[in-house]
């Protein structure tokens, strides 16, 4: 063995392998379900030296049933609303004992983050830990019934936003969780999808490499909760961006500094007739139906014109191919 | 060397003494002077520690439990609402068996809104699985302090030091800080053996179904259970340090063959050692003073008890709809014992009102002219109630 390719070197290299998986196979997540897979890219992405705080949710529950568990990082579960406050400990310990080059990054969902969890990750930002928060957006609380959340799109049916004769589904806008996240001044903040791999990972590895609090937010469907075909998830992921209703963005400072690009926006009822959630948005003669779908295809072109989003080149698709051959994954 | 120190600054030289590194806290009165203490040690370089002034007492909790689960010694304080915001979190970090130190400056739950002390709030928090520990006066609270970081290391279990609010933490008394070599003596760094490691990568609070939850639990109590020995060991260890100890598992005062015993948590057991000392030699009477609460010595209790015909507990806490809790704890406990003694049980000095010494002989004639078992709040002054209240 030649002396640079000691073993230290040999354990450098493996660390640098992108095919190091902090989230393995065989966990117990849904068919098709798009947290699994953005948690996959995510810890993909950042690599064996980290350690990762999990709020309570459909991630913990499907990578952790005792005594199984699919994380090849250190990991750990507290609660459903202090993902951010244990990893601002697990960062603090880090920097005390020295080990600030252990990454911490923090996760939880859209009820983690949005809703319960808020209040932490808002002091977690305000205190300036070096932490990449990550929420994985389904837009509900899944793990215990679909339940709307402060993320659930407005109209969306939830078994807490029920559509029926008084109602059309959620009453209530989406949170605008970025702009207040971009209130916080921190370093880096973006939006991500599941449909756009390359683009998710180059965010989380310029994320990770930032001193300081980051944040990302990854829409990641869910088949059960939205009721769509659980083969479709990167489609429908897709159609949320190309629709406008979920912009891909990145700030920084809380200025806008990047976006994707929508070449020919799709209407909203492309995205929305997919998924059983707004199944009442699509009621032959009821009047509020297509009330709704105008409400949802105006806010879309709102948050077209709002962040410039129409583009000139192609629409970016999911052109992961260097990077899969890289994996070793995929020859065809 | 003693010097003149407030509770609260003294608790802050304390845990300064113990080298945490990580300090986790959101103020609430009366804890604040031991975290203002602690920031200040910090600011002047004087303590080499993280400090994260949190946004809640839930977060405050939160942070030091990621920190300790990351292998950092770790601490917070509290009182009262903070430890009631707290309470997920306590149960969480016991539950997941993180070893860490929580001072309670103990004081009321509202409502109705009282800054003033009881001990309410880690009463109300007993069942969290953490070891919970009573300070007499604060040179207990300083040596307990230094002791809970090693009880908690020894057992894997988070370690409550619960000391009387503003009785203690705002009150001059002349104290003995040890010095840093006794503490590094007798406190080694801090290793967790679970520790979140990159190199050695483990799940921590993972998903547990009813076919392990009772194993978990039965671990849990148990662990409890054994850190009676441990409990009264660093005690002794630190007499042996220090030639002072600071009051083991739970300590008789008095005429060990008195027939009648008072039983009680916290400062007031100082005043009534005081008031002890003059009472008449006819009438002997000697003081239980718990100090650990849980695990609950049981054994030492019997033990202590041999002989009591009558056992006053007096507490600063309530069940509302059922009396007394250490009450009817001690009387589960001393069921099983021949001879038993009658137990009375007594709240008083609920959310801040003074217990003087005149409280002790009023106890005495109450307890003599009540019945066994019976509850009462002693101090209450029913003419400020309306009729239908009394």
């Amino acid at each position: 063995m030649p002396p640079e390719l000691d073993q230290t070197a040999l354990d450098d290299l493996r660390r640098r392998q992108p095919r190091f998986r902090g989230l393995e196979a065989g966990h117990r997540a849904c068919q098709g379900c798009g947290e699994a897979l953005a948690a996959r890219l995510v810890m993909e992405s950042i690599g064996p030296d980290v350690v990762v705080t999990n709020a309570t949710g459909c991630l913990e529950v499907f990578t952790t049933p005792w005594p199984q568990s699919a994380w090849r990082v250190p990991w750990m579960h507290s609660l459903f609303e202090n993902s951010a406050a244990i990893a601002s400990g697990v960062e603090a310990a880090l920097k005390h004992q020295g080990r600030d080059g252990t990454k911490v990054v923090a996760l939880g969902g859209d009820g983690g983050t949005f809703d319960i969890g808020f209040q932490a990750l808002s002091g977690m930002l305000e205190r300036t830990h070096d932490i990449l928060y990550v929420c994985f957006d389904n837009e509900a609380y899944m793990n215990t019934g679909i339940q709307r959340s402060s993320s659930t799109p407005h109209a969306a049916a939830t078994t807490t936003s029920p559509s029926g004769k008084a109602r059309m589904g959620k009453r209530h806008l989406k949170k605008d969780l970025l702009s207040i996240i971009a209130a916080h001044h921190i370093p880096y903040a973006a939006s991500a999808s599941v449909a756009y791999p390359a683009d998710l990972r180059r965010k989380v590895r310029h994320a990770i490499g930032i001193k300081g609090p980051t944040f990302l937010l990854v829409h990641s469907p869910c088949p059960l909760g939205w009721a769509h075909d659980a083969a479709r998830t990167v489609e429908i992921a897709r159609l949320a961006v190309q629709t406008g209703l979920f912009p891909l963005i990145e700030m920084e400072r809380s200025e806008v500094v990047g976006v994707m690009p929508i070449r020919d926006p799709r209407p909203v009822t492309d995205y929305l007739s997919l998924q059983g959630r707004f199944r009442h948005l699509f009621t032959e003669g009821d009047p509020r139906a297509l009330e709704e779908r105008e409400h949802l295809q105006a806010l879309a072109d709102h948050t077209i014109a709002k962040f410039g989003l129409r583009g000139a080149g192609p629409d970016p698709l999911d052109s992961d191919g260097a990077d899969t051959v890289r994996r070793g994954g995929n020859s065809a | 060397m003693r010097q003149a120190l407030e509770g609260s600054q003294a608790i802050a030289r304390a845990v300064a003494l113990c080298r945490p590194g990580v300090v986790a806290a959101y103020p609430i009165t009366p804890q604040t002077h031991i975290v203002e203490g602690i920031s200040k040690l910090v600011a002047d370089g004087v303590m080499d520690c993280e400090l994260v002034s949190v946004e809640s007492e839930f977060s405050a909790a939160s942070v030091a439990l990621g920190a300790a689960a990351a292998g950092s010694r770790a601490y917070t304080a509290s009182s009262s609402q903070g430890i009631m915001l707290m309470s997920e979190v306590l149960y969480n970090i016991a539950g997941l068996r993180v070893p860490m130190v929580l001072t309670c400056a103990n004081r009321a739950v509202g409502a109705p809104l009282s800054i003033w002390n009881d001990q309410q709030d880690s009463m109300a928090v007993r069942d969290a699985g953490w070891i919970q520990l009573y300070c007499a006066d604060n040179q207990e609270a300083v040596d307990t302090t230094i002791q809970a970081f090693r009880i908690a290391e020894a057992t894997e279990l988070p370690v409550m030091v619960c000391v009387d609010g503003f009785v203690l933490t705002h009150t001059m008394e002349p104290i003995d800080l040890p010095d840093q070599d006794v503490v590094d003596a007798f406190l080694p760094p801090y290793h967790f053996a679970r520790m979140l490691d990159p190199a050695r990568p483990i799940s921590l609070g993972t998903l547990v179904d009813p076919a392990w939850f009772t194993e978990a639990r039965h671990s849990h109590h148990h662990a409890l259970l054994k850190a009676l020995p441990v409990i009264e060991q660093v005690d002794r260890d630190w007499q042996a340090a220090t030639g002072r100890a600071a009051g083991g598992l739970l300590e008789v005062i008095g005429p060990a063959d008195a027939p009648t015993a008072i039983l009680c948590l916290g400062s007031v057991a100082s005043t009534f050692t005081e008031v002890l000392e003059d009472h008449p030699p006819d009438d002997p009477v000697k003081l239980i003073k718990l100090r650990a609460f849980r695990p609950f010595p049981a054994e030492a209790l019997r033990a202590a008890c041999i002989g009591v015909k009558t056992l006053i507990v007096l507490e600063r806490a309530l069940s509302p709809g059922l009396g007394g809790i250490v009450a009817v704890e001690v009387q589960a406990i001393l069921a099983t014992v021949p001879d038993a003694p009658a137990v009375h049980g007594f709240a008083a000095g609920l959310g801040g009102r003074d217990m003087p010494v005149e409280l002790l002989p009023d106890l005495l004639a109450a307890a003599r002219a009540g019945r066994p078992g019976e509850f009462t709040i002693a101090d209450v002054q029913l003419s400020k109630l309306p009729e239908e209240d009394r």
